[in-house]
């Protein structure tokens, strides 16, 4: 058997290990997996991001921005001027709609990302010619930018230039990218039915590795998701009612207390709204971050043997990343105790895990080139 | 390939599918309408508050109370749809490393699949029946099939290997 030349001869402890060898062909640039590993990955590194920026820079400041606008109305409504209560409510509007948008362009940017993942994992068992699975690839990669990039348009674009009363062009067009992903999704519904019906994998499955890298975020990662599973169900039955139930009786408070002048009291309600809707938006943040870093690790554990980087360095990154999948949740739970040191912590968890992202997406870029030289080498000495 | 994994991978890429379609059709038809809603009732509340309407004020603070009572719960259901058919087709995959049985496999796969249709259903439906006990009780139920599923695949990943 002729010898496989080592693609990266400096670092002979990152040659790639025999299953991975056998998986390569269908690992080639451009394929569909290759597509959704890489769009995947950096669809979540970059939403991370998005949403590190945007928990340091504009959650708390919009958050002020909103107390304020309260503020300003229960002087409108203590002086009598619903005009003015009107000017602040358009104005406290764009300011929900400003970080609204930002949520949702960093949720669904991730949410794409993990579906990309996903598809990756399954593209054995969907039953469609190369060509067909890689186009439905660049499709939902596509779809996957374009529908959070239209979705932090919405509050820029507003309503300029729409025939319709109430959606402008920036929904319509993460309305379509939305409907673009449904489309790929049902197409790939449609491969695995075809599947199902000839039994016949159409690329190798994954290959079989039990490494410590990949045992310890398939473990993790699952342990991770019970846990965030927990404490949803803990959240919802302990706190959730209880909540709503306050937010309504403090927004009565406030009206009642500005009406009868008492603006002092009014500005403790409002205190107490920014109090509250900080306790919702933690409790929610570190369910839904537990649960996604969660599904992550797991995901990730099926690309490690394609990791191209030595097994301390895989190791590394995989502390980095649950490390981080721990902070941040945590850390976000503490901010109500803690305040913005207890958040800085979490912003650092968040960027934990996103550079151990980069990191592994650096290995599989490394991966991919090496073994495709290994392999077309090998297959040159054995003619 | 199992049964367990084809329920697991084929019942979550219907799920997700159904997700989105759902959150699609919220989007276009009832989410801008609904902020409107809850915008304008929470502002109402307040002119008529300045106006000194009491009445008017405490009729539409209800009725914000309401729309965001149902707000939440629509986008709830549509990101769990989603998000728990990715943990299933996830699992799917690596689902003969659960070692049981293939029996058990199937009932833990069920009871994911069971669980993570019934559980956003559940939540939607209250927003039809405010506060409905039944319905919360779906919702516990389905949810705690979801936390029984998962554990026990926890667990079957943590033992040693005795079944293919």
């Amino acid at each position: 058997m002729p010898a496989i030349p080592r693609a990266f001869p400096d670092r002979a402890s990152v040659a790639p290990a025999k299953p991975a060898l056998a998986f390569a062909p269908h690992f080639a640039p451009m394929s569909a997996r290759r597509l959704y590993i890489f769009g995947g990955i950096a669809l979540i590194a970059a939403g991370l991001l998005f949403g590190d920026i945007f928990a340091v820079f504009i959650l708390h400041q919009n958050a002020a921005l909103q107390g304020e606008a309260l503020i300003a109305a229960s002087r409108a409504v203590a002086a009598g001027n619903a005009a003015a209560v009107n000017e602040v409510f358009a104005h406290l509007g764009s300011v929900l709609e400003d970080r609204g948008t930002k949520v949702d362009a960093h949720v669904h940017m991730i949410g794409a990302g993990y579906l990309a993942l996903l598809l990756a994992l399954v593209q054995p068992y969907i039953a469609l010619s190369r060509q067909t699975k890689k186009s439905l690839a660049v499709l939902f990669i596509a779809g996957g930018v374009l529908l959070p990039v239209g979705i932090f348009l919405i509050h820029y674009v507003g309503l300029t230039a729409s025939p319709f009363t109430a959606i402008g062009w920036a929904s319509v067009l993460a309305d379509s990218a939305g409907a673009l992903l449904i489309l790929v999704l049902i197409v790939q519904a449609w491969g695995f039915r075809k599947y199902l019906r000839s039994r016949q994998l159409s690329e190798p499955e994954l290959p079989e590795e039990d490494s410590m890298p990949r045992r310890a975020l398939l473990t993790g990662g699952t342990i991770l998701v019970l846990l965030g599973f927990l404490h949803g169900a803990y959240y919802a039955g302990a706190l959730l009612y209880e909540h709503e139930r306050m937010e309504t009786a403090i927004l009565q408070r406030l009206i009642n207390a500005a009406t009868a002048g008492n603006l002092d009291a009014a500005a403790t309600e409002v205190n107490n709204f920014g109090g509250l809707a900080g306790a919702r938006a933690v409790n929610i943040a570190a369910h839904s971050h537990i649960i996604e870093f969660g599904l992550l690790a797991m995901l990730l554990s099926f690309v490690q043997p394609f990791v191209f980087l030595s097994e301390k360095w895989k190791r590394r990154w995989v502390k980095v990343l649950l490390g981080g999948s721990v902070i941040l949740p945590v850390f976000v739970l503490l901010e109500l105790k803690f305040g913005l040191l207890a958040g800085g912590i979490a912003d650092i968890g968040g960027l934990m895990v996103m550079v151990a992202l980069v990191g592994m997406l650096a290995g599989i870029l490394r991966y991919s080139g090496g073994l495709e030289v290994a392999v077309n080498k090998s297959a040159e000495g054995a003619r | 390939m199992t049964g367990s994994r084809k329920l697991l991978i084929f019942g979550g890429m219907a799920l997700a599918a159904f997700g989105m379609l759902y959150g699609l059709q919220y989007a276009l038809f009832v989410e801008h309408q609904t902020l409107d809603h809850m915008g304008g009732s929470l502002a109402q509340s307040f002119t008529a508050a300045a106006s000194r309407n009491l009445g008017q004020s405490q009729t539409a603070l209800e009725q914000y109370g309401e729309t965001k009572y149902d707000y939440v719960r629509q986008v709830d259901a549509h990101s769990h749809w989603i998000g728990l058919a990715m943990l299933m087709i996830v699992l799917g995959v690596i689902f003969e490393r659960v070692n049981f049985s293939e029996g058990i496999r199937q009932l833990v796969a069920f009871s994911l699949l069971a669980g993570s249709a019934l559980f956003p259903l559940a939540i939607i439906l209250q927003t039809y029946h405010h506060g409905a006990l039944v319905l919360k009780a779906l919702a516990v139920v389905a949810s705690g099939l979801v936390i029984a599923a998962l554990a026990a695949t926890a667990w079957g990943f943590a033992r040693p290997r005795t079944t293919a």
